[in-house]
């Protein structure tokens, strides 16, 4: 082995990295849990329980937080510390300390914004419901991070800055805008209302349109560019062999920085927001197709002269998946974001079933893909302990994907086909509680969806579990698994 | 023209600027001279252990 080269000469902060792969491993688990629960509730209300804490309201943001800030969060964390310290050549800056404070803080405020939840404290703003002060806690640990990032940066010794760490420093940069932007909030208890409690400073088509601003640049900067970082790492790291095309990922960077950033008014098409904003905001959308689709190019093509490993290696399979399902989601969104379609698609499960496609089919695959590479390397074992159950895990959740995105797809566009019906008298014909009962069989093939997709992580962590344990599963091997033994 | 009007003017010319500055980027990206070199940094994943 040659690591031991550069282990010697650069002391890398693996320890804080191992925690960083726990808690995603464990929060992913907690938030596609809490999923299942609430797609259960809304196909058997009962399971509401009648209780204020557990009702859908309250612990669907518990399902969003955990599974974009928990899981995704502590994923971006691990990934882009481990990236930047490798392609730099340099431990991280603070050592272990400032990253373990940036850990605990972390893992602190997803606690403090899930209980506050379940209590009943909102800001009311999807993605961003914490109140004012875990806003600030948030505020925080960003900082704790931005320095640590660009302070290995600077501490580089290779020359170049590598691709992946643009995407996770645009990523980092753009969230600290948006977080801040969005959630500007004046306490109450400055006027002696209630502590807990803070108004937001923007009102009417305003506040909707920061909220958007906010929630589109959410999935476009922390779902997208900072996994698209993981891919421009784990994609050549584990197929051996370097990016497609260098040259196309500096474009693929710069167009989805210069557009992503306007796309949000597609949220608010056919309100009160000016029209020239809306056709601004679906224009962009389109465009933002061209960035997309060169991104998945450049990394689907990375596989070739190789497509081998498709069927020796599980974990290729998912970041290759992954890949694809970005190139589908981006296809979909901007034909959603043209105003004629968005006018049956809008509020329908439609959108539901298109942000999964995105979170389970492309943030999730290669965030699985990313961490079945790591947990061998970190914990220094030879290989996983099962190439076996990471394939399992691969088909199960694949099928979890298929069944949710394709019931909603139904459901959704049933449902909006359903609310734009009219008599011959130009009554509607159906009324609200019509469209709800006809949903009901695609809300149970979703829910068994997510099942199914939660199943596959617990596969997963059983597979860390036994590979940190240092076990290795007496299974018939993979082709790859051999390779990669006998290169040693 | 007044300063309102000549900054709403001028205001409008960072869409030109900004596609002028994306076009240099694909230009310099894709310039023949330049592959060998930004190729060879694709290779950095691949140098590090």
């Amino acid at each position: 082995m040659t690591q031991a080269t550069y282990m010697d000469a650069t002391p890398y902060q693996d320890d804080l990295i191992k925690k960083f792969v726990l808690a995603a491993t464990f929060w992913g688990i907690v938030g596609f849990l809490v999923g299942v629960v609430i797609a259960s509730q809304l196909a058997f209300p009962a399971l509401n329980l009648g209780l204020e804490w557990t009702s859908f309201g309250r612990l669907r943001p518990v399902h969003t937080s955990a599974v974009i800030f928990a899981f995704g969060g502590n994923m971006l964390f691990a990934t882009s510390l481990f990236v930047v310290q490798r392609t730099c050549k340099a431990g991280l800056y603070g050592g272990a300390v400032l990253g373990t404070i940036l850990f605990y803080a972390w893992q602190l405020v997803i606690v403090i914004a899930a209980t506050t939840y379940v209590l009943g404290f909102t800001q009311g703003k999807e993605y961003a419901e914490p109140e004012w002060f875990g806003d600030l806690a948030v505020t925080v640990c960003w900082v704790i991070y931005l320095v640590t990032f660009m302070g290995t940066l600077y501490k580089r010794k290779e020359p170049h800055i590598y691709v992946a760490n643009w995407f996770f420093l645009a990523m980092i940069v753009t969230i600290a805008l948006l977080h801040i932007g969005n959630n500007l909030a004046v306490p109450t208890v400055l006027f002696g209302g209630p502590l807990w409690k803070s108004y937001n400073i923007y009102a009417g088509v305003q506040d909707a349109m920061t909220q958007w601003w906010y929630g589109h640049n959410a999935v476009g900067f922390f779902l997208t560019a900072g996994f698209l970082g993981i891919m421009y790492y784990f994609v050549p790291k584990r197929a051996e062999r370097p990016v497609y095309s260098y040259r196309l990922s500096i474009v693929h960077f710069w167009a989805l920085i210069f557009l992503y950033i306007w796309a949000g008014p597609h949220h608010l098409h056919y309100t009160a927001l000016p029209d020239w904003a809306q056709t601004l905001g679906m224009t962009f959308s389109v465009m933002l197709w061209m960035p997309s689709w060169g991104g998945m190019i450049n990394g689907l093509m990375t596989l070739s002269g190789s497509w081998e490993k498709l069927r020796t290696d599980p974990v290729i399979r998912f970041l290759v998946a992954s890949v694809g399902f970005y190139g589908m989601s981006t296809f979909e969104g901007p034909a959603m974001s043209v105003k004629a379609v968005n006018s049956l698609s809008h509020y329908t499960d439609w959108t539901v079933g298109h942000v999964h496609s995105g979170a389970l089919g492309w943030v999730a695959f290669v965030s699985f893909g990313a961490l079945y590479y790591l947990v061998p390397v970190l914990w220094k074992r030879e290989r996983l302990y099962s190439m076996r159950l990471v394939s399992y895990h691969f088909w199960i959740a694949t099928i979890g994907i298929v069944l949710y995105i394709c019931a909603m797809w139904i459901s959704g566009i049933m449902q909006g086909l359903m609310w734009r019906s009219y008599d011959e008298l130009g009554f509607l014909q159906y009324s609200f509680i019509e469209t709800v009962a006809a949903m009901h069989p695609y809300y149970v093939i979703r829910a068994a969806g997510g099942l199914l997709f939660l199943l596959g992580g617990l596969i997963m962590a059983y597979n860390f579990i036994q590979t940190i344990a240092g076990n290795l599963r007496d299974e018939e091997p993979y082709e790859a698994t051999v390779a990669a033994a006998a290169r040693g | 023209m007044s300063l309102q009007e000549f900054y709403e003017w001028a205001r409008s010319l960072w869409t030109v600027w900004i596609f002028v500055v994306f076009i240099g980027i694909v230009a310099w990206s894709f310039w023949p001279k330049n592959k060998a070199k930004l190729e060879e940094y694709g290779n950095i994943p691949l140098k590090d252990d």
